[in-house]
């Protein structure tokens, strides 16, 4: 398993960054923003990356996908990172996708993947109901009804929840936890679009008595919590590759700007309490970039050693990415605490991304508790 | 040669055999400190007849440089043998048969710019064990600055005369021959004035000084050059452009430093934080502690991965360059952290400066030596320099 990635992912790669450049750069957020866009993301351009197979990449050939692996999908997910780019890709195509197909059954398969895979579907993930993650202590109900089950509870920061056709959600049964397929538009369902810092979407979502039936149980898997695990270090890895790619655009601006800059009649880039920062960040970002390597490569080799490996990636990019985006806006003075200045939409997303599937203190404790201290 | 799974397989077991055959049993204990490693050479202090026959073993088979070629007293074996060998032979816990700043050192300078008649004489004497060599680069004016290096080497027709002073000379009062940057050329700009010279330190004129570290061993000389005579054959390279050898060297040199390519793996410090801290339901008591250890170790996968990833990347033709340069600065501010983790992990324990149950210290001692990682071999100041102007292509003043 070498740690690069092969020529078939590297021109997926180049073109995926040639088309956002053009299509989609940081002012696309901005016009979202600032027009305060009524679904937060572009749906042509969604329509437009369907096409070119990029949100199927995940998704078996069966289904009308690619399959085409998580090292791709991480290439596109990186790009996303450099321009910042909103869409449904995370909640759709990195964990519910990868939820369905993993648990799902021929059926559930069938309705979901292919509408997925051809742009037309969004799918949410809800998972958290409190203020920090905290996945193994999940308090929304699943109890059995005749034919089915009654889901009671709460979910927030539900990614593309406002504008998700279907739902996946997490909740207790009396045999633990499972993941249940839900239409949005299923009685009982109130969902309340919050907008967060880095101008994207994030629903809290009330369930009272909502009535699925037994059929809506991703129950494919070893078990339900097993399921749960998997999916959210899959996403973890996948959000790593996106942060790896705000990393990086962030630190390229910065030493662009280095470069640039003059004060005291020289270039900012000649100070050396400057230049050490700046190589100091370099050194953490190629850490940065094997553990993402490694981690996508071990989802598409179905490794055992995933649930290290996505906690290593996300720990470290949730550091890496803070780091980054606090020292980018110290370099640029001024002008980086501007709004028309686009760095500081790296540190809104770096904090965003962060709290996301676990935070860099939520990795190393489960780390720690993996070695048994 | 090994070309497919099968003959990488059969040469792997091949090693472990004759491991378990010629290692010996009393080797098999930790290393404590830089005297349980044979060092070779003419000087060599308190060496145990195991590490002699260990070390003996490992020249009959070519294995003390198993990748140098069998003329120069190698294996003649490819890189990815020698790494099978060094893989081996660290999940046994053996040491290297041979710790030689000749081997890490002045063997590949010598392999790229040595004169065949050189490679020949020197090289076998380093792999078997005859000589042993000392580093002098460094002088009292001379450190980060190494160029501005002043001691002088005059042309007198048939050698050298050198003259001058040479500092912290790691085992200079122990060494037999020594690298030496001299000036050759002082009218010419500083870069293109060194030359790489070999002195042989029983030569009349040359003699040293130890230097008592904060660990509270000497290992390091000033070492003096007073009128010292050297052959002009002792010259490696073109006269006047020493300082492209010494950079090559010293990218082994960091390389030997950082650890790279090192088999011996430490023992993570999540595997004994419970037994010296204790653990309160299962949480390691200390939690601050607990969080410092995993950000390092967090690190030391990471690192590893990077290291692996710059092989992987060499081998499908990508620059790597980029990577090289930052493994010397990681891997050694890694190294520090680690130490002083140990040394919050021990309490009272790693205080213990001189008695038998902490073997005389040798926590503490150790510790204070990582302080040196980063200063040795370019600190991590001029590390960081080098990104920044050569990576990163940031702007000089
Ligand atoms: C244990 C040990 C073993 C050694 N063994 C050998 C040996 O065998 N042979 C040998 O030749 N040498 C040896 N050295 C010497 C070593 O290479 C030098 O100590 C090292 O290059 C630093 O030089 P210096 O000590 O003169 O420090 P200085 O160069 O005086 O540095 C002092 C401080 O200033 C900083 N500094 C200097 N220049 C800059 C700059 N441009 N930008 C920013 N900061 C800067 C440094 O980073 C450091 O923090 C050894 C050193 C140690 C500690």
């Amino acid at each position: 398993m070498a740690l690069i990635i092969n020529e078939e992912q590297q021109m997926l790669k180049s073109s995926v960054k040639e088309f956002l450049k053009e299509r989609s750069p940081i002012a696309q957020l901005r016009h979202l923003r600032d027009t305060k866009d009524s679904t937060g993301y572009d749906k042509a351009l969604w329509t437009e990356m369907a096409n070119m197979g990029w949100v199927a990449l995940n998704i078996p050939v069966a289904y009308g996908g690619l399959d085409f692996g998580y090292t791709g999908l991480g290439q596109v997910l990186e790009e996303t990172g450099r321009t910042l780019t909103a869409s449904p890709l995370v909640s759709t195509v990195l964990l519910s996708a990868t939820a369905i197909n993993l648990g799902g059954n021929l059926l559930q398969k069938e309705a979901v993947l292919p509408y997925i895979a051809a742009g037309d579907l969004i799918v949410a993930f809800a998972l958290e109901e409190g203020r920090h993650h905290h996945p193994t202590n999940i308090s929304t109900t699943a109890t059995g009804k005749k034919g089915g089950y009654s889901l009671n509870g709460k979910k927030v920061a539900v990614m593309d929840g406002h504008v998700a056709d279907k739902l996946i959600v997490a909740a207790n049964t009396d045999d633990g936890v499972e993941l249940f397929l839900v239409d949005t538009n299923t009685e009982g369902i109130t969902t309340e679009r919050v907008i967060s810092m880095d101008s994207r979407n994030y629903a809290n979502i009330q369930f009272d008595n909502v009535f699925v039936s037994e059929n809506a149980t991703l129950a494919e898997y070893e078990s339900g919590a097993a399921l749960l695990e998997r999916t959210l270090d899959i996403g973890r890895i996948g959000l790593a590759a996106e942060m790896l790619g705000g990393i990086q655009e962030t630190f390229d601006r910065t030493v662009a700007y280095l470069k640039e800059r003059e004060q005291f009649g020289v270039k900012i880039g000649s100070f050396q309490a400057l230049q050490h920062r700046a190589a100091h960040l370099f050194c953490e970002i190629e850490l940065c970039k094997s553990i993402v390597i490694k981690a996508l490569k071990a989802i598409d080799d179905n490794s055992d050693d995933l649930p290290r490996l996505a906690s290593l990636a996300k720990a470290k990019l949730g550091q890496t990415y803070q780091l980054v985006s606090n020292e980018g806006i110290q370099v640029f003075g001024g002008i980086g605490m501007t709004d028309e200045e686009e760095i500081g939409f790296f540190i809104k997303r770096a904090r965003v991304v962060q709290r996301m599937l676990g935070d860099s203190n939520y990795h190393l404790d489960k780390l720690a508790r993996m070695k048994g201290i | 040669m090994i070309a497919t799974k099968t003959d990488v397989k059969t040469f792997r077991g091949e090693v472990t055999t004759w491991l378990e055959e010629n290692y010996p049993a009393s080797l098999r204990q930790p290393i404590s400190s830089y005297k349980d490693f044979f060092w070779g050479g003419r000087n060599q202090e308190d060496v145990t007849d195991d590490l002699k026959l260990w070390f003996n073993r490992c020249y009959e088979k070519g294995w003390v440089v198993p990748h140098w070629e069998k003329k120069y007293g190698g294996g003649g074996l490819t890189l990815k043998e020698n790494t099978i060998i060094a893989e081996e032979m660290s999940k046994i816990g053996a040491r290297a048969p041979l710790q030689s700043f000749g081997v890490s050192m002045l063997g590949p300078a010598l392999l790229k710019f040595g004169s065949e008649e050189q490679k020949m004489k020197y090289l076998n004497e380093i792999t078997s064990g005859k000589i042993r060599w000392v580093q002098g680069y460094s002088e009292p004016g001379a450190g980060s600055d190494l160029a501005g290096l002043q001691t002088k080497a005059e042309d007198k027709g048939d050698h050298y005369l050198v003259n001058g002073q040479k500092i912290w000379t790691s085992f200079g009062d122990k060494g037999d021959w020594i690298f030496a940057l001299v000036r050759t050329h002082p009218d010419r700009p500083k870069h293109h004035g060194i030359s790489f010279l070999l002195i042989d330190m029983a030569t009349e004129g040359v003699s040293t000084r130890p230097i008592k570290l904060i660990s509270g061993v000497s290992v390091f000389t000033e070492t003096f050059f007073d009128n010292v005579k050297v052959p002009k054959e002792n010259l490696v390279g073109t006269e006047g452009e020493g300082w492209t050898i010494a950079k090559y060297l010293l990218t082994h040199e960091r390389q030997m430093i950082g650890g790279i390519g090192d088999a011996h793996k430490p023992t993570p410090l999540t595997q004994i934080a419970g037994e010296k801290v204790g653990l309160t339901n299962g949480i390691l008591s200390d939690t601050l502690l607990r969080s410092k250890i995993m950000n390092f170790e967090m690190n030391e996968a990471l690192l590893e991965m990077t290291i692996e990833r710059a092989i992987d990347e060499a081998k499908a033709g990508n620059d790597a360059g980029a990577l090289s340069s930052l493994f010397k600065y990681v891997a050694t501010e890694q190294n520090k952290t680690r130490y002083e983790l140990k040394m919050e992990m021990e309490g009272f324990d790693g205080l213990e400066w001189e008695s038998e149950a902490s073997k005389n210290g040798a926590l503490p001692r150790e510790f204070l030596r990582t302080k040196a990682n980063t200063i040795e071999g370019g600190t991590s100041e001029v590390m960081l320099n080098i990104i920044s102007k050569r990576i990163l292509g940031l702007p000089s003043r």
